[in-house]
């Protein structure tokens, strides 16, 4: 399988404390990454800085493809998803901005269970339907690489069994997954790298 | 294939180059800030139309020159630090923006002074004055952006941002300034456009801009180096420069 | 991304902006309203007589346009940095300058617009003489978009500080300051009679240049603010 992303030697600090230093890894075809540490040890940022959202002290990311942003889907601690707007329409917009335009709506939101509540308004779901919606990305996206910031945040056991064996789709198809959870996986993955970063390496 | 680069600069090495520089330069400007000065409101002689009050161009002009070349630095700076990523070009715009910002409100207040005997009021609203009243309002907008933020990189690159809008207004804010002001008030007597100067008052002038800009550079560097300490405060090499200092700051 | 997708992309912006507005139906009504209130206090301020009025309708109006692009700016980018969309559109393979600018226009339709429509109105309550209303009307419809794009630059600078209201206010009055100089300027020469068309030509020679820059300034800022 072929290299998908190289990271060299990353640096990040935050208020004069370094979070982590000369962290480098790189990302196969099929590989799955999963970064681990405690409460502010800078995952969120070290995930945000991969997707080129935060810019960090030093190192480089590289991707092996010229439009990147193709190659990506970034699922963060905010679900994206607009109050005013029902399930429908925030899958049908969201589909649309991501560059696929000829999306099944109805067919998405069957797959992530929100059929029936298609015509509320976002805001009067639960945080974990809130959060379905946005995961639908997952379905419809043709992207090789996912970056997901705790995933799993918000879902019921359902929920978080139908992503899991998404995950093992995604994987056995090639693609890859970068994400932080503090559950730790049911689902063993073939390819499966552990990166753990410390808050405090000084 | 696309490349994110974090890239990593060398604080030290502009820390140590700007406090090789710093004594030189703050030596050079009270050299020629005193000579311009003396020279200028002390020996040079006293002008036909407006007696020993014009003496305060020696103060006014060399201000106002700079505040207005103070914010294109600015801006350079911004764009220096966008387009090659250099986070000493972040830091210098948050030296440089205090002083501009002090310098363009020195202008001001002795333009006002000055337009007391001329005109017979503090305040008129000449292009001139106007102008530097606004450019003010964008060194105040870029100060407040700058602290607005908690993290000082992103209010650095956020004010950096605002001083390049500003200085692509500049030009224009000048000139609608100067159309606003020939409709609305004619012909008012402009103390700033004048005859050629006498070499007598010229010469001192001349000393008193370098004077000024060499104050300027001497601040900036100061504050440059402030805040290169600031931000790298747990950074191993200020550990090696100011290692007894540090430990008996601790002990105390 | 081909083109014709960056185009799908920018009015799905568009679309999107429009329709959270439109389940607020109060969002799209208050700025009318307050333009309108706005107007209404200066008479009682500075006494009804025709002669004062008309010789300030110009500035009242563009200070209320100002003042409206202000109140508006708020809703272009707070909610989206909240939820995550504006991190998702920071993310799009699709060039942010071109979502940054369906961002100005659906400002510009929402502040912009509401007071072109409403300028004969104004003009009628402050007693501009009726030879300077299409003067009036056409420096509106050729600075509003300014407005509009500069506010964006603003409030993508401040939508991650939180309490931006009086920090954007100080950041953008200043940059204001050419519009509202030419657009007074060329309602004054209808007014007394001499061409206002060299200053609304300048109007909207700044308006495009603006359009044309401003998209990138505001994607520059909404990558800083993301940050």
């Amino acid at each position: 399988m072929s290299t998908l992303l190289t990271v060299k030697q990353l640096v990040s600090q935050r208020a004069g404390r370094t979070l982590f230093a000369d962290l480098s890894f790189t990302l196969q075809h099929g590989d799955v990454l999963h970064i681990e540490g405690v409460n502010g040890a800078g995952k969120s940022t070290l995930l945000r800085a991969l997707v080129g959202l935060v810019q960090l002290q030093g190192g480089t990311v590289e991707y092996h493809h010229d439009d990147w942003r193709t190659q990506l889907v970034f699922m963060g601690h905010k679900a994206g998803i607009k109050a005013e707007l029902t399930a429908l329409e925030n899958v049908t917009l969201q589909a649309r901005l991501d560059g696929y335009a000829d999306v099944d709506p109805w067919q998405l939101l069957a797959t992530v269970g929100l059929l029936g509540l298609e015509d509320l308004p976002a805001g009067q779901l639960s945080a974990g339907q809130q959060r379905r919606i946005a995961l639908t990305r997952l379905w419809y996206s043709a992207a090789p690489l996912w970056v997901l910031d705790e995933p799993f945040t918000a879902l019921d056991s359902d929920g978080i069994a139908l992503l899991q064996q998404r995950f093992a789709e995604h994987t056995a198809a090639g693609g890859a997954i970068i994400m932080t959870s503090h559950q730790s996986l049911t689902w063993q993955p073939d390819q499966l790298q552990r990166l753990r970063i410390s808050g405090d390496d000084e | 294939m696309w490349r994110w680069l974090h890239p990593y600069a060398k604080p030290e090495v502009v820390y140590r180059l700007l406090g090789r520089w710093l004594p030189w330069v703050a030596a050079a400007a009270a050299l020629t800030l005193g000579a311009g000065l003396v020279w200028g409101l002390v020996f040079a002689p006293a002008d036909y139309q407006q007696g020993d009050s014009y003496r305060i161009i020696f103060v006014h002009v060399p201000t106002a020159m700079l505040s207005m070349s103070l914010y294109v630095a600015l801006a350079i700076s911004a764009l220096v630090g966008r387009v090659w990523q250099l986070k000493m070009a972040d830091w210098a715009l948050a030296a440089i923006a205090p002083v501009g910002a002090t310098l363009t409100f020195i202008s001001l207040a002795t333009g006002a002074i000055w337009g007391k005997p001329m005109w017979g009021t503090w305040w008129e609203w000449d292009a001139r004055l106007t102008s530097q009243l606004i450019l003010l309002f964008l060194y105040i907008g870029v100060l407040a952006l700058y602290h607005a933020f908690s993290d000082n990189r992103n209010g650095a690159k956020a004010a950096g941002i605002l001083a390049m809008v500003g200085v692509i207004n500049i030009p224009i804010i000048r000139y609608s300034v100067e159309w606003w002001n020939t409709l609305h008030q004619g012909a008012t007597l402009t103390v700033f456009e004048r005859p050629p100067m006498a070499n007598s008052m010229l010469f001192p002038l001349l000393i008193s801009i370098l004077g000024f800009g060499l104050l300027a550079a001497a601040l900036i560097f100061h504050r440059m180096r402030n805040e290169i300490l600031r931000q790298e405060l747990r950074r191993p090499w200020v550990k090696n420069e100011f290692g007894k200092e540090l430990n008996e700051a601790e002990r105390t | 991304m081909t083109q014709a997708s960056s185009w799908t992309a920018f009015s799905t912006v568009m679309r999107r902006d429009l329709m959270v507005v439109m389940r607020r139906r109060s969002d799209v009504l208050n700025p009318l309203l307050f333009i309108l209130m706005v107007v209404s206090l200066f008479p009682l301020a500075v006494g009804p007589g025709p002669d004062i009025l008309g010789r300030i309708a110009t500035g009242v109006i563009w200070v209320a346009a100002l003042l409206s692009a202000l109140l508006g700016s708020e809703r272009l980018f707070r909610d989206d940095f909240l939820d995550g969309t504006l991190e998702q559109l920071t993310l799009s393979p699709h060039p942010l300058s071109l979502l940054a600018a369906a961002k100005i226009v659906v400002h510009w339709l929402l502040s912009g617009l509401p007071l072109v429509i409403l300028a004969p109105i104004c003009a009628l309550l402050l007693k501009l003489p009726s030879e300077a209303w299409l003067t009036l009307l056409a420096t509106l419809v050729a600075g509003t978009p300014i407005l509009s794009a500069i506010t964006a630059i603003g409030a993508a600078l401040t939508v991650s500080l939180g309490r931006g209201g009086a920090l954007l206010s100080l950041l953008l009055l200043p940059l204001f300051i050419p519009l509202l100089i030419f657009a007074s300027g060329a309602v004054e020469a209808a007014l007394v009679g001499t061409a206002a068309w060299p200053q609304v030509l300048l109007l909207t020679g700044l308006s495009l240049l603006t359009l044309l820059l401003a998209p990138f300034a505001v994607a520059a800022a909404i990558r800083v603010s993301v940050n």
